[in-house]
This record gives structure tokens, sequence and C-alpha cells, in this order.
């Protein structure tokens, strides 16, 4: 949509059109600040763990449980170069062998969701998991939703916590 | 064809003066929007561009890679 409109403002001759092509989504998926009737709901972006640990799909996996159990965690996202979603290795995985590659061992193609959904809407999922993973639409992590830090984010709604836009 | 940029673009172009435009549909900017940002919706674009002005640089945005 956002290419009809630049290529329509270029002729009714507007000569410095751009295009902002990863949207509000990723806007919003930052933090930054946004405007409106809903922007102080909490969306799935909002919770979601931004610390979650990544790995690339050809570390080992005794580097990699070395480096994720030291940070408090107990899973680790896969991803490519930049950083879109190829798998997770979970604790049963991080244990496994040590020399092998991240790819062998990972849980491929995991569920995931987009950033704006409403925390709610997330909430029929995290009843049957633990978490899920946040990605942008072209596949990027955003983070790690957890069921906990979702209920209290809702249950933060249900007090008026949420109630002031940012 | 319009420079495609990244959050970093639109925040440095902003601060120099670019006017940033959702062209969404005017309910779902009115629900949620970057700040600072105007509504001009697509289909709205020939009768509201006179809002514009051609001397300076013009974001478009939408919801994502759409």
């Amino acid at each position: 949509m956002s290419a009809r409109a630049a290529a329509r403002l270029r002729t009714l001759g507007f000569e410095r059109v751009f295009r902002y092509t990863p949207g509000k989504m990723d806007w919003f998926a930052s933090g930054l600040p946004r405007e409106g009737t809903m922007a102080g709901h909490p969306r799935a972006g909002d919770a979601a763990r931004r610390d979650v640990p990544t790995c690339q799909w050809r570390e080992r996996l005794g580097d990699v449980a070395r480096r994720v159990r030291a940070a408090g965690w107990d899973l680790c996202v896969v991803v490519d170069e930049e950083a879109v979603v190829l798998g997770l290795l979970e604790a049963a995985a991080l244990d496994g062998d040590p020399t092998t590659v991240a790819e062998d061992a990972m849980r491929p193609g995991p569920t995931t969701f987009r950033p704006h959904l409403a925390l709610e809407e997330v909430t029929e999922p995290l009843k049957r998991k633990e978490h899920v993973l946040i990605t942008t639409s072209n596949g990027r992590l955003v983070g790690m939703l957890l069921r906990a830090d979702a209920e209290r984010h809702i249950g933060e709604i249900g007090k008026g916590a949420h109630t002031a836009s940012r | 064809m319009a420079t495609e940029i990244r959050r970093e673009d639109v925040q440095a172009l902003t601060t120099d003066g670019a006017q940033l435009v959702e062209v969404l549909p005017r309910q779902q900017y009115e629900q949620e929007h970057i700040a600072g940002a105007l509504s001009i919706p697509l289909s709205r674009l020939e009768q509201e561009v006179g809002r514009l002005r051609r001397d300076r640089a013009v974001i478009v945005y939408c919801y994502d890679y759409q």
C-alpha cells in the first residue's frame, strides 16, 4: 500500500518521497512513541523479553548451552545472519551432544506471533505453551513472550495501569 | 521509485522536517499510529494531498511490508 501511495505522490509532483517499508509494526516493536485510542494498550511486542538468547545455526551446542545458562535461560532461539528465526533449542536440546551444531538439534519452524497483537489475542496459545516467539512479518526476532509476563500485563490492564497513552 | 528507508532514517528525516504520513484507512490510524504522523488514506490521497507541503520530504508508511 505504501508503494502505491509513494508512486502516486511522485506523479502528483512530490520530489522527495520515501517509503518506511517495515511500517508502524516495526516502529511499535521498537517501543517508539505511538498515539491513538489503543496506544496505551499493551501488545505482545511490549511484553516480550528482548533479552532472550539467540545463536547462529552453525554454532555448537556446547558453546551455546554455556552462554545461555550463564545468562539465566534454559532455551535459545536459533537465527540466521539477519535475525530471522530458524528454530528453537529447548532445555533437552541444549543438553545434547555439545559438538552438534544448533541447526541439527533445534526444533524447526516454531510458531510465531506478531508484535502488534493485543495480549489477549495471545492468551489462547499461551494456555498450551509456557512461551511464544514474537517476530516481525518478515520473520525477524522481536523477543519471547512468557506466559507469566502476559498474565501479569493483562492483570495490570484490569487494574487500569495501562490506560495512559505512550 | 521512492527510496525505501528504515526506522533510523525516519527519525533523522522527521527531525529535519519531513512529513510522516500513514496511508492506511482512517480507522486504523485512529486506533494507533506513529506519534506525529498525519492520516491520509491511500483512497483519499488525491483529495487530501493539499495538506502536504511540496517543499518538504514525505515519508509514507502502512502496516508492515505490504
